[in-house]
Formats: C-alpha cells, structure tokens, sequence
C-alpha cells in the first residue's frame, strides 16, 4: 500500500517536501502513544500511527527506518516536528480519526503486522 | 595491538528532551556515509537511541563515543548520573523507574535495556550509585 492510498483511506492531510515519497509502498503498520513500545515492537519500514506528539516520535520513526508518520485524533504537528520530518525524509499525515478506527481502516483495506 | 578506530565524540544535553537523540541521528548519518549495511545501521542507531534517551531521562545527559572499527562498531555512553542500583533488575523487561511525566512523553515502559542488549553483539553495564554509569556495546558489522 502506498502512503498515497494511505492518506486517501485516513482522509488525512500530507506533509512532505518530496512528492514521490507518496509512492513508496509499505508493507506492515505499529500503532502506540509508547515510544519505547514502538523501539521494541514494531518493525521496521512500517507506517506508524500515534496520537503522541513530540519530536520524538519522529526521531523514533527514524531509526527504525520508518517512511510515514500518521498522526491521529485531530494532532496537529508543530513547524518545529514537520522540520525535522522533513530533515529525516519522513512523510508526516494528521487525520482526525482516533487510533484504533485509524488502525482498523487500514487492517481492512490490507495492511497487516508481521 | 590496538586495531585502528575512526572516533567520535558527543555531548549529550541532559536538560533538553526536545535534542535527546541527535548523536544517534549524526551516527545514523555517518554509518550510511561509510557504507554500512542498512540492518547494521538500524541495530546500532536503534540500540544507541535508547542509551542516549536513557541518559536524558535518567542522568542529566552525558557522554557518547563512537569507535568505528573495519569489521566492528563499539558504542560507549557514559554519564554522571544516579547510577543503577540492581543492574540485573533494570536488565529486566518492564522494569522502570521513570515518573509519570516520562511516561507522558512516550517513555518508561522498562523496555530500553532489554532492547539495547537485543540489537547489540555485546553489552556491558558498569554503574555506581551516586558515581554515574558506563554503557558499552559492541556491534559485529555485517
Ligand atoms: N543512564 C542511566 N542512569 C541511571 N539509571 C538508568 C540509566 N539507564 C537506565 N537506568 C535505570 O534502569 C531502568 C530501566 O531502563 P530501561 O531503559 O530498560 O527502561 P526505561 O528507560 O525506564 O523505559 P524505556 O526505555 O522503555 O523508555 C530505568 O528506569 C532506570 O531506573
Ligand atoms: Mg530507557
């Protein structure tokens, strides 16, 4: 699935500086407000969703190599967050859903865990 | 004999939640430059992260030193911090010590240590109370 599909399914809005990371297909998801969950579960390349939201989710998402960042629950992310997305090469979405319906669209729609 | 090592060094802010993990982003960034594996890449930034997190949150910062060798990384963190006072118990999954206010920020669920020792070939925790603590870990590039 790419993150294109994936914004269309979340209804989410799209910040990247680089519109051909919107192609990039991903394979598997983590969904967690817990950094140190994400670190030790999630795999990597995945799309993560979370309702956290401070730089370090981002950096998080970095070193586990992940392209896409979903925001849930209406979060807005700051200039300072899109930033250092943008610096990381990280697609940030922000949509209105909460976690657990963010997570279950795209269950549906085919996006597993490994 | 010593087998030649490229070295470097960083400061890690301990009164700067917002910067926790810079130096795992630059030696990110330094590895790929050296043509690293990406899986070797994703282990040390990973487990190096969680080191310096750890010394934000729990020890007023610290230090981070970087040995890259030809076929080996070595990750060395040390602080001045309270110190460990059961290693083996903070080795365990899900024992933390960090107050609510860490946790709000995504942190503090005991998992860092466990996860350091996962992704890395060799860990070594040496810590005294009221002194600080040594983080070293070694990593077998692939
Ligand atoms: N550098 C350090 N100085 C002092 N205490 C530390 C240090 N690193 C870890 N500890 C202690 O060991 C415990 C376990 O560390 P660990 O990284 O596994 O979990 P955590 O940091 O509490 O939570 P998580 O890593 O899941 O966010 C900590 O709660 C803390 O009590
Ligand atoms: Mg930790």
């Amino acid at each position: 699935m790419t993150i294109r599909e994936i914004a269309q399914i979340l209804g989410a809005s799209v910040h990247t500086a680089e519109e051909e990371l919107l192609d990039k297909d991903i394979e598997t998801a983590f969904g967690s407000d817990m950094m140190s969950d994400v670190l030790a579960f999630a795999d990597e390349g995945s799309v993560l969703l979370s309702g956290l939201l401070n730089p370090q989710v981002i950096r998080t998402a970095h070193m586990l190599d992940m392209p896409c960042i979903v925001f849930v629950r209406g979060k807005k992310a700051t200039p300072e967050i899109l930033a250092l997305a943008e610096e990381s090469r990280i697609v940030v979405l922000e949509t209105p859903i909460r976690l657990y319906s963010a997570c279950g669209r795209l269950y549906t729609a085919g996006l597993d865990s490994r | 004999m010593e087998e030649e090592a490229l070295h470097f060094h960083f400061d890690v802010d301990g009164n700067n939640f917002a910067s926790a993990g810079e130096a795992s982003v630059q030696v990110k960034r330094l590895l790929r430059q050296m043509g690293f594996s990406p899986d070797t890449i994703r282990r040390i930034s990973i487990a190096m992260y969680e080191g310096e997190i750890n010394m934000v949150i729990h020890a007023h910062g610290g230090d981070a030193d970087v040995y890259v060798y030809p076929d080996k990384i070595r990750v060395v963190l040390s602080d001045t911090g309270p110190g460990i006072k059961d290693v083996s118990l903070a080795m365990q999954e899900g024992y933390s010590t960090a107050p609510d206010n860490i946790r709000s920020l995504g942190f503090g669920a005991g998992m860092g240590l466990p996860n350091m020792k996962r992704y890395s070939d060799k860990l070594e925790v040496r810590s005294t109370v009221g002194v600080g603590t040594v983080i070293e870990m070694e990593f077998i590039s692939a």
